[in-house]
This record gives C-alpha cells, structure tokens and sequence, in this order.
C-alpha cells in the first residue's frame, strides 16, 4: 500500500524547518489553515504576517521585507495568487526580490470547489517572468526539500502546491531532489513521459500499464517548469526519440508548453501533450476531474502511443 | 529633465518637492555617501512617475551627480523614467504602477521592528493613486499591524492625469477615510515650509500607529502656466515654455 499524503502539508514542514533561520517570515491571507503555513505561526506568531483577505498587499509586504534582508513566504490559494499577478511582476520579479509565493490548492485536481478555484493557468503566468522559479513537486517530500532550498536561491519563485493527497515518492531519497533537475523516476526506451505535481504518480502508472503491452516508458518528475531542465530533455529525445508531457494544467503554456517552446530551438522529437483543454472545470472529486479533463492514466498511455507512432 | 526629455511628469514634481526638500533636509535619516546603509530611513515615491522632483533632490542631496540627471529617461541611464531601485542610487523602492509604494513600505516597516530598528518609513502617495484598491488593502494592514514607523505624505493636489480628481473619480472626505482606517492624520499646506515642518514632526513623533499627512498643493507649482492644469501632468514644456519656467522658478538656463 502507497503512503499518501499531500504536497501542502510538505509546505507546511519546510517552513518549520526554516524557522531557525531568524531572517524567515511566513505571510499568510486568512487560508494559514488550507495552505499549511498555520504550523509555522502557532511555533513563531512574530515572524507571521497575517494580511487578512488581502493578497495584493501581502506579495508587496514580502517584497519590502525582502528589500530589507528578510526571506518571506507567502502564500494563499493559487488562485488568489494570480489577482496579485502585476504585483508579482512590477513589485518582486522586476527588482528580482526574493519573494517565495505559494500556490496551494491549483488545478482541477483540487476538486469539489468548482471551476472558479481550479487554478489551471498560473504556472503559465508565472513562467512569463523574468527572474522568477516556478514549481510543481509531485510529493509531500519533494515539496518539502525544494521548498526549503528556495531559501537559499535569492531569487523570487512561485510553488504550486495541490490540496489532496498524492504518493509519497520520494521517502529516504532526498538526496536527489534538486531545484531545476527533473528526476527519472523510470527507465524505458519507447518513449518519455515528462510530468510535474499530481501528473507524476499517473504517469507512472501510465508507465505500468504500457510495460504490459510491451512499451517500455521513460517516466520523469519535472518538478521544476522554469529553469526548465533542458540537458534531460536533450537526453530523452536522444535514448527515446519521443515525448509526453502531462500536467493538471492548461496545455498553453505550462509544462507541455515549456518543453515545446525549448524543443523547438534545441532538439526534435514527437510531442504530445497532455493537460486540460483549455477549457475550465467543474466540481468534481480530485479522480473524477482527472477523468472529466482527460488527463487521467489512460489518456496518458494513449498520449505515449501517439506519440511512438509519430516517430520518423 | 522633462523638458530635455520632451517626455515626463512636471506637474506633480512641483507639486511634491516643497515636501520632499524638507524631508530630506529636516528629517530622513540617510547617508549618501553610503546610500546602502542598512539602518538608513526609507523614503519609498510611489507616485514614481513624479521621478524628477526626487532625481533633483537626490543630486542636491550628492546620492547623484547633476550631470547624472541629463540621463533622465535615456538609454542606459541611471534616472530610468520611473524610479527604480535597481538604477538609481538612494532609491528604495521600484515603482511605477500606483498604489505598490505603501504595501511595500509595511514590509520595511515590519522588518525595522523585528529588527529592533529606530528607523521610519516614509511613503509619498499621490492624491489620484489612492483610488486603486490594493492602497486600502494596505492602509487596513498597517493599522492592523499597528505600525508607528510607517508614514504616508499625501501630495493632495487635486489632479490626476486626464483631469482633475473630483472630475474623475471624487474620493470624499479624504481625512475621515484614513481615520476610519485607524491612521492618525494631520492636514497642513504642502507649499508652507513652517507648516511642512510640523507635519514631519508629526509623522516622525507619533508612533502608536501608522500616520498620515495630508499635504494640499498646486500641481505645476511655482510655474504660472502649469499651476493647477491637468495639462501638465505627463507634459513636457517646449523651448519658450521651458525659459519661462524656469525664470519663473529664478533659475538660470545655460
């Protein structure tokens, strides 16, 4: 039986282990409790910064505690983030002030709430700015080890991290989780399946499910979307000659489109890309979304053939 | 600057340099041959467009040279068009778009108190800035947070660009706004050095919250035919206007 457990609560553990850092501030906009930054302010309430309902302000908060020495992390629902957009972009991206912003709760994958919550574009306009990090760990231990280096980047980043439970990948190898190096969780040589967040674990049973029909998947945790790692994806295209790219994410602009935009300058192979159609959500449980999006295992598989039978 | 430029905003760096000379002369804490000085006292323009009032008083202050104030809105220059703190020397914050100056000045506030710092935090907000949002977002935050280092000067001079305020968007009663934010406010006449004088004691001494002093000015003040017109407010003079403001201003032109 897989451990399962969520990202956020993984958001939650590293800024605990921050806190002996003095110069770590943890800003909150009344969801401490949805984004786990709750911990951190019952442990240090004079380093956490409640802005209420307010987050135009809490990113321009972070950005002046930034400017004066301090490392703040901020965080609401991805999508409150996104109504503080020019904010990020004027007020911490331009003057390239480390402001670590959390997203939690995005994608369809958040489920019940409906299409107004299901954040689908932001690592997509996050992606647009210069300066910036953007994330998406698939497990509770990677968004703890990556939330935790941010600390010591000095650059500004935006961390997706999502509501409901997905498997604990990465137990005892903490070691491999880097920002900015996807990890290959699989080896195979028909194609590669280059996922981040919720997809990871799909894809790996996607992976499954082909190695019964006799194709062989590369599978890997493309954690990081931006600085995208593009010496792997070199190496992908090279033992595999074929790429999937799956995300609980608009298909513009986010993963599948980072690896697009980079295959084009760089290296050739047939790309498919799986993600929400651009198009919005509905309520629904975190499965069934998956299934109403088609983005789910078996839409994975069938991507990865696709993508086989475009091989020249 | 703005008229070498043919580009930039006079009306309101008129309107604010009365207060921001007294500022700099009476009360900020800075240092300018160290203009990183970590302990300084933060002046945050959020009206950044307003950038050549501070351009000037940075030059007089020595954070800049005079000659470093003809790179105004040229390429590669230190005084980019709105105040950068990437740029330009003895600013602290990046503006540009209105209504971020005052968010960003709680963050320095909130980081001289945990730090344990004796400094103030001043930020200067336009008249029309504060019909954006996200100012009340921070207004409400800072009273919240109780901030009695953090200090707004309020250049009230009642134009915005395409018209006058109570033309465009009428705010009311400004001072009861801000008390009913929980700001102790003064109001005082921006143009009146005795009157400025008092208002910074004000802001500088009164620290069991956030303070507020409203100034009311003249846009384009000191220049007949840019006092109080909203023409001038992202205008530059042509030649013969330009030798006539600044004989009325009592400078020499080269």
């Amino acid at each position: 039986m897989t451990n399962m457990a969520a990202t956020r609560d993984g958001y939650g553990q590293a800024l605990l282990e921050l806190a002996s850092n003095p110069k770590v501030v943890v800003l909150e906009a009344d969801l401490g409790k949805s984004t786990k930054s709750l911990h951190f302010r019952k442990a240090h309430p004079e380093r956490t910064v409640s802005c209420g309902i307010g987050e135009q302000n809490m990113l321009l908060v972070g950005a002046g505690l930034a400017a004066s020495g301090y490392i703040p992390f901020a965080s609401t629902f991805a999508i409150f983030t996104e109504r503080a957009f020019e904010q990020m972009r004027n007020g911490v991206a331009r003057p390239n002030l480390a402001v670590h912003v959390c997203g939690s709760h995005g994608g369809t994958h958040t489920g019940t709430d409906g299409s107004s919550a299901q954040s689908i574009e932001d690592l997509a306009i996050y992606r647009t700015l210069p300066n910036v990090i953007v994330m998406h760990p698939s497990d509770i231990v990677s968004t703890k080890i990556l939330t935790m280096q941010l600390a010591e980047t000095g650059s500004p980043s935006y961390t997706r991290t999502a509501r409901n439970k997905t498997p604990v990948l990465y137990e005892g190898r903490e070691n491999e989780i880097k920002i900015g190096k996807g990890i290959v969780l699989k080896e195979g040589a028909d194609v590669a399946i280059v996922a981040c967040g919720v997809m990871v674990s799909q894809s790996i049973e996607a992976a499954e499910a082909l190695a019964a029909e006799g194709i062989n998947a590369t599978v890997v945790d493309m954690h990081t979307l931006k600085p995208l790692d593009g010496a792997l994806i070199d190496r992908l295209v090279a033992s595999c000659g074929a790429i999937v790219t799956a995300e609980d994410h608009n298909v513009i602009g986010g993963l599948g489109g980072a690896v697009a935009e980079y295959m084009t300058s760089n290296t050739y192979a047939p790309l498919e890309r799986v993600g929400v159609q651009d198009r919005f959500g509905e309520s629904g449980q975190a499965d069934e979304m998956l299934e109403v999006m088609q983005i789910s295992t078996p839409y994975i598989a069938e991507a990865a053939k696709r993508a086989i039978a475009r091989k020249g | 600057m703005v008229h070498r430029a043919q580009a930039g905003h006079p009306g309101g760096s008129l309107s604010e340099i009365d207060l921001m000379a007294a500022l700099y002369q009476t009360t900020l804490r800075v240092r300018p041959e160290e203009p990183d000085w970590d302990d300084r006292d933060r002046f945050i323009l959020s009206k950044g467009h307003a950038s050549p009032g501070m351009y000037a008083i940075l030059a007089e202050m020595g954070f800049i040279s005079v000659e470093d104030l003809e790179s105004y809105r040229v390429l590669g220059g230190i005084c980019q068009g709105h105040v950068d703190m990437k740029w330009c020397p003895g600013v602290d914050f990046s503006a540009g778009s209105l209504g971020m100056g005052l968010s960003f000045g709680m963050g320095s506030a909130i980081a001289g108190r945990l730090e344990g710092s004796e400094r103030q935090i001043y930020v200067m907000l336009g008249d029309g800035e504060i019909q954006e949002g996200s100012v009340w977002e921070a207004a409400m935050a800072a009273a919240h947070h109780e901030l009695g280092n953090l200090n707004v000067i309020l250049d009230r001079n009642r134009i915005q660009n395409d018209d006058f305020c109570e033309a465009q968007m009428r705010m009311f009663d400004i001072p009861a706004k801000w008390k009913a934010f929980g700001w102790n406010v003064k109001e005082i006449d921006g143009h009146n050095m005795e009157e400025i004088v008092d208002g910074l004691g004000f802001l500088k001494n009164t620290n069991d919250g956030p303070s507020i002093l409203i100034a009311h000015t003249v846009k384009g003040h000191g220049v007949s035919f840019m006092a109080d017109n909203p023409a001038f407010h992202g205008a530059a003079p042509n030649d013969e206007q330009y030798a006539q403001a600044m004989a009325e201003l009592g400078e020499v032109v080269a």
